[in-house]
């Protein structure tokens, strides 16, 4: 078809380009996969109890963590885990960078939100395997198509809950601010966004789930991690490596989910205690 | 301190609601109703030809039902509403057309506001939402600090600089938008329903506590109420507001004694006449009577009956500004003018032509 003849000349043309613009992309994923693979395990897994304490603060959360890792590293399924991890953080760290001022911009512009919503929902509901085509005719198989594939499809809630959380802020609340003589940037850092954190929060933590749940389809595209055995899997029939490397994925999607949804409670103390 | 010295006047105020405002309050001027533009523009007029001196440091109350356009009145002296055509004069400046960083600066320095469901950011500390004001404006951490907690000292919150809203009470929450409008420390105190939302006993404690503060403080206050003792207890004046219009405007006393028309004749009717009522309005001039007691002419009927039966005397004489005798009143007539309007009631001259 015409189309594609056109954007198969548009790939020739712009590929390399293209390539070469996304190059960072490729060079912090590779960094962040070498550093929890090639560091030793206990002191990556030292790092994340860490990092789960930080956000959860409980000792449930941490402890949980700790013995799926030990079980996932027993298993010998650990390198594929660390790189499902990159992936994840990666993805999410560029969804939650265009994600969070999209959705500001949705929020500040009836015209944007009017304009953008029809295509997170195509987003959303386009077959994911459909615009891995246009992803792979760019760029080949590999690592950056994988975490645009990604990204496309786990960015819509982040953008979606920003916009939300923000155009939730009581509109008294807003016009206290206004009154006071808020500027717009003002009213945005001290008051739109605080307020909207905890919503944003939840956006994240859909984000972070619909990017492991995509790495096993971007797993057809050459993206390492837990995806690959699970193709394997599928492909060879083989049950037992399937269900061992799916239940990895629920593993560390159970930590994510946890904690950053812990991590989102206590952003709204504030609410808690309610005068009796 | 900023001590209040300008007055507010508003001038041939129209606000009507609408994609087309401008072009119907031509029409609404020469006299369309409010029914008619309803009917036939399908645009609400929410003030029609507003006109309004709101002296400095005295509290003006404007008093009207729901729907009177009470609070989008109040909204035009910061105008967080925007009119349809008028002006505001504020210092020689028309509020209307200043740009909008003239008007951020204006909000800033000149007004504060107290909102009826109190409007606090509920991530912020009772000490966060005080310095709002000032942190907007970039004063230093530690003065705004200093000077908040100074202000909630003063509404009676101390110990609760770090509590959030939500574990304070209703009144507790309307001390803090107080202290928060306070705070500012502007000349301007736009107070919009402040305390309707709280509890009968709690309202009036807070009315004690904003008298006390303007005893002082000498701000010029906007107060808005839909509760006419409310009005009657603050309001050094009174504008009384009905379908966008102002319908009377003057002291409580002028409006008790002098209903403009039916509506406020039934909105006075169930007034504590004696709490408002002064003697010099029913004294009789001239006259001299035989009684211990002398009374300054603008005591309340409730007080001068008080001092009458205290020393069980039937009358009592009055004195004026100078402290010279100006007539005499009778408990009889006292109690007469406290329980129920009089028709044939005599005006003294000062207050029918006030």
């Amino acid at each position: 078809m015409a189309i594609d003849g056109g954007f198969r000349e548009f790939t020739r043309a712009y590929g390399e380009t293209l390539e070469n613009l996304f190059h960072p992309i490729q060079i912090l994923l590779v960094f962040i996969e070498d550093l929890l693979i090639d560091s030793p395990w206990i002191i990556v897994m030292a790092g994340l109890a860490l990092l789960v304490w930080l956000l959860s603060r409980s000792w449930k959360v941490v402890a949980g963590s700790i013995i799926s890792l030990m079980l996932i590293g027993y298993f010998g399924m650990w390198d594929d885990t660390m790189s499902t991890i990159a992936m994840v953080a990666v993805c999410t760290l560029i969804a939650v960078v265009l994600g969070i001022p999209i959705g500001i911009v949705m929020a500040r512009s009836d015209r944007a939100n009017a304009i953008i919503t029809p295509i997170l929902d195509m987003m959303q509901t386009m077959p994911s395997f459909v615009y891995l085509i246009p992803v792979v005719m760019i760029f080949g198989l590999g690592k950056v198509p994988g975490v645009i594939a990604v990204v496309i499809y786990a960015i819509p809630p982040i953008i979606r809950l920003t916009n939300l959380g923000i155009r939730q802020v009581p509109a008294d609340v807003l016009e206290a601010a206004e009154a006071f003589g808020s500027s717009g940037g003002q009213k945005l850092r001290d008051v739109q966004l605080p307020l909207a954190l905890p919503t944003i929060m939840a956006g994240v933590n859909q984000t972070i789930m619909m990017s492991l749940a995509m790495v096993v389809v971007a797993s057809m595209i050459g993206v390492k991690g837990l995806g690959q055995p699970v193709l394997q899997a599928i492909n060879n029939q083989y049950f037992t490596l399937g269900v061992m490397n799916g239940l990895a994925i629920v593993a560390i999607a159970i930590i994510f989910d946890r904690s950053t949804q812990a991590y989102g409670k206590r952003l709204q103390k504030h609410l808690e205690a309610v005068h009796g | 301190m900023a001590e209040a010295t300008h007055d507010i006047e508003i001038r041939n105020l129209y606000k009507i609601f609408g994609p087309d405002g401008a072009a119907l309050v031509d029409k609404v001027k020469a006299g369309m109703s409010k029914e008619e533009v309803k009917a036939r523009h399908n645009h609400v007029v929410g003030l029609n030809d507003i006109n309004l001196t709101i002296p400095a440091g005295r509290i003006q109350v404007v008093m009207g039902l729901s729907g009177s356009g009470k609070s989008t009145l109040i909204r035009h002296i910061n105008r967080l509403i925007e009119p349809t055509s008028g002006e505001v004069m504020f210092d020689g400046q028309d509020i209307v057309q200043m740009s909008q960083s003239q008007l951020r600066d204006f909000r800033r320095q000149k007004t504060a506001m107290v909102f009826q469901k109190f409007a606090l950011f509920p991530h912020r500390t009772v000490l966060e939402n005080t310095t709002y004001g000032l942190d907007i404006r970039k004063v230093s951490r530690r003065e705004a600090e200093e000077r908040a907690r100074r202000w909630i000292s003063r509404v009676g919150l101390d110990g609760f600089e770090d509590s959030y809203p939500n574990q304070l009470s209703g009144g507790m929450q309307q001390r803090v938008g107080l202290a928060r409008a306070l705070t500012n420390d502007a000349e301007i105190l736009l107070m919009d329903e402040a305390f309707s939302a709280l509890d009968p006993l709690i309202r009036t404690d807070m009315q004690s506590v904003l008298l006390d503060l303007q005893e002082e403080l000498r701000k010029t206050i906007v107060f808005i109420t839909h509760d006419l003792d409310e009005a009657l207890n603050l309001g050094d004046r009174i504008a009384i507001l009905r379908d966008g219009e102002i319908i009377q405007q003057g002291t409580g006393e002028q409006i008790v004694l002098r209903p403009a028309d039916d509506y406020i004749s039934s909105f006075v009717r169930d007034v504590r006449r004696g709490h408002v009522i002064t003697v010099r309005t029913i004294m009789r001039k001239g006259e001299r009577a035989e009684t211990p007691v002398s009374l300054p002419h603008d005591t309340l009927l409730e007080d001068a009956a008080r001092a009458m039966t205290g020393v069980q005397t039937n009358a009592a004489n009055v004195t004026g500004p100078d402290g010279k005798h100006v007539g005499t009143i009778t408990l009889a007539k006292t109690v007469a003018e406290m329980i129920a309007p009089d028709d044939t009631e005599e005006l003294s001259p000062e207050v029918s032509a006030a």
